[in-house]
């Protein structure tokens, strides 16, 4: 009787949650692995698509124009990552200290920017940045100067200020909500001893902080590896912005795929992609949480 | 200083306004609402004074509704179509998933059902799976179904969310009292019917965060729209303003009309920033479910 019960609402829990795994194995199980199967194969000029086994993989681990991207995006993530996360940080605590004229509005204007698209966010400071219309034109205009945010050497520190802008706001509530769930006795019994404010900030509220650093770096780590909005809108705005084919590994996927042809070689390349974030984000979520752990 | 230090006892919850500190944060969120200053004040410059005027500054003349006037109506009103396949996307994807999400967090937390530890693990694992690296699969897959070019290539990758239901089902696990579905059960309620009348309105909370969450990256969504469709008459507002602005910056021949695309940039992010403010408080519930039980 019991048993028949539990069956019952076993088959009942398989029908609820159903159409969601139907529609997750249509979205993400069989694209991956007709991805997995079409980069068996290659595109000839004679022959037409070939099975090639792991050729595909074997041409891109030897392939520069995939590291040149790699590397750009691992570059950014270092430099951009941090700068963006100590601010974000920064600002949380400003807003906790309970010491702002105007809190409410200046966390709601710093939020802002995350619902932007990026089109618009690309297309906003790549004219107010750019030298024909926007004011780095005005400043050289005025100063004499010959300072350009778009040439080979400074587009991605500018890309750094767009997508810094975009996202500095949404890690800062994710920094916000976690000190906001400290006990506020906490704070009462640190003033009872005599400590500052930033004994208080370094004994109680950074140590607060620490499970949700490591959900701000994964999600700026997914987010910078998967990079292509930005660079791929870029081009049609400046005309020596240095950005190339394969200036991100997603953008040299998306010109193989859409205007190269190589179907087979830009799937092994989508693969590969997410498998090397998935093995970076677990990393960063292993080594965070022994580390949270040892405190 | 003992005197101050009595005092900040009896003020830990509402201590001195700081000047300093204020100023500083100013300065941040004077960078955070520098671009969308400039987008405003150059959304009401005619192409002409778009070119030849300070980016700062006001235009000669006040050109917005002549603007938004020619958004509406260039290349035969094609705007309105953008916007309405971006609401169409966006009210059916963003219905759709948040239902999913909930029927399926509420199934988690409340039913036990053979498979449900490696279906966890499975969905849970696809959070960090990057959007864009799934979409090249999708595509290929997609166009092998005979889908791209139609809604659907947009709407059936919108209508999972790996995270929404995630965060439903940390919140259904809380909110919703096995006892009361019990009630209702010795009622005899049907178990859709219990689900419908009693949990639903209980994770209605976490339904609006997932729903907020779903409108802007629906919204937003530009790369999928941009690989699945090739007929301009489903594009949405992303992929439509992009191609304007490829039209102004072919250079020589193309059509110089950046104001168009600098006022249909102010007229996709309006209804954002009103969902967004409007809505603030769910944003908050939702980061701080998904960053402290992450």
């Amino acid at each position: 009787m019991d048993q028949q019960r539990a069956r019952r609402r076993s088959r009942i829990g398989l029908a609820f949650i159903a159409p969601f795994g139907v529609l997750f194995t249509l979205t993400l199980i069989v694209p991956i692995l007709y991805a997995a199967y079409l980069s068996l194969f290659q595109e000839r000029l004679v022959g037409g698509n070939v099975f090639v086994g792991l050729a595909n993989y074997g041409k891109l681990f030897q392939d520069p124009q995939f590291w040149d991207g790699v590397w750009r995006v691992v570059r950014f993530t270092l430099v951009q990552g941090p700068i963006m996360l100590v601010l974000a940080m920064a600002l949380a605590l400003a807003l906790d200290s309970r010491r702002l004229h105007g809190a409410r509005f200046l966390r709601a204007s710093i939020f802002l920017p995350y619902a932007v698209p990026a089109i618009v966010s690309t297309l906003m400071w790549g004219f107010l940045l750019g030298v024909k219309y926007g004011l780095f034109g005005s400043l050289n205009e005025a100063a004499g100067t010959d300072l350009d945010p778009f040439t080979p050497g400074t587009t991605l520190i500018s890309i750094g200020v767009m997508v810094t802008w975009a996202f500095t706001g949404f890690n800062m509530l994710i920094f916000y909500s976690a000190l906001k769930a400290v006990p506020r006795e906490l704070y009462e019994a640190a003033a009872i001893d005599g400590a500052g404010e930033f004994q208080v900030v370094r004994a109680i509220k950074l140590p607060a902080l620490r499970g949700s650093l490591v959900v701000t770096v994964i999600f700026s780590i997914i987010g910078t590896f998967q990079m292509f909005n930005e660079p791929q809108i870029l081009p049609s705005m400046v005309a020596n912005s240095g950005v190339t084919t394969f200036y991100t590994p997603n953008l040299y996927a998306y010109h193989l795929a859409f205007t190269g042809s190589q179907q087979g070689y830009a799937a092994a390349l989508a693969l590969v992609m997410a498998a090397l974030t998935i093995a970076v984000a677990y990393a960063v979520q292993v080594r965070g949480l022994r580390n949270a752990s040892s405190q | 200083m003992p005197p101050a230090s009595s005092r900040r006892l009896s003020t830990v919850d509402n201590p001195r306004k700081s000047t300093v500190l204020t100023a500083m944060t100013a300065l941040f969120t004077l960078y955070c609402l520098l671009p969308l200053g400039w987008l405003v004040i150059n959304a009401t410059k005619s192409q002409a004074d778009f070119v030849s005027t300070f980016g700062l500054a006001p235009g000669r003349e006040f050109a917005l509704w002549d603007n938004i006037a020619g958004v509406f109506t260039y290349q035969d009103g094609i705007f309105s179509r953008w916007l309405l396949n971006t609401v169409l996307y966006v009210v059916v994807g963003a219905t759709v998933s948040t239902f999913l999400a909930a029927l399926g967090g509420y199934a988690l937390a409340k039913h036990d059902f053979t498979g449900k530890r490696v279906f966890l693990l499975v969905v849970l694992g696809s959070i960090s799976v990057p959007g864009i690296a799934l979409a090249i699969p999708q595509f290929l897959l997609f166009a092998q179904l005979g889908l791209t070019n139609t809604p659907w290539a947009i709407l059936i990758p919108s209508f999972v969310n790996p995270f929404g239901l995630y965060l439903m089902w940390v919140f259904a696990a809380e909110a919703v009292p096995t006892g009361l579905l019990e009630a209702a059960r010795i009622d005899g309620a049907g178990e859709f019917r219990t689900f419908l009348q009693i949990a639903l309105p209980l994770l209605a909370p976490a339904g609006v965060t997932v729903l907020l969450f779903s409108f802007v990256s629906i919204w937003n969504n530009y790369f999928l729209p941009l690989i699945m469709l090739k007929d301009p008459a489903w594009y949405p507002l992303t992929v439509g303003i992009q191609q304007w602005n490829k039209l102004g910056s072919t250079a020589g021949n193309g059509a110089l009309i950046q104001n168009l695309v600098i006022t249909s940039a102010l007229l996709t992010i309006v209804p954002l920033i009103i969902a967004f403010l409007g809505l603030q408080r769910y944003w908050q519930s939702g980061l701080s479910l998904g960053a402290v039980k992450g």
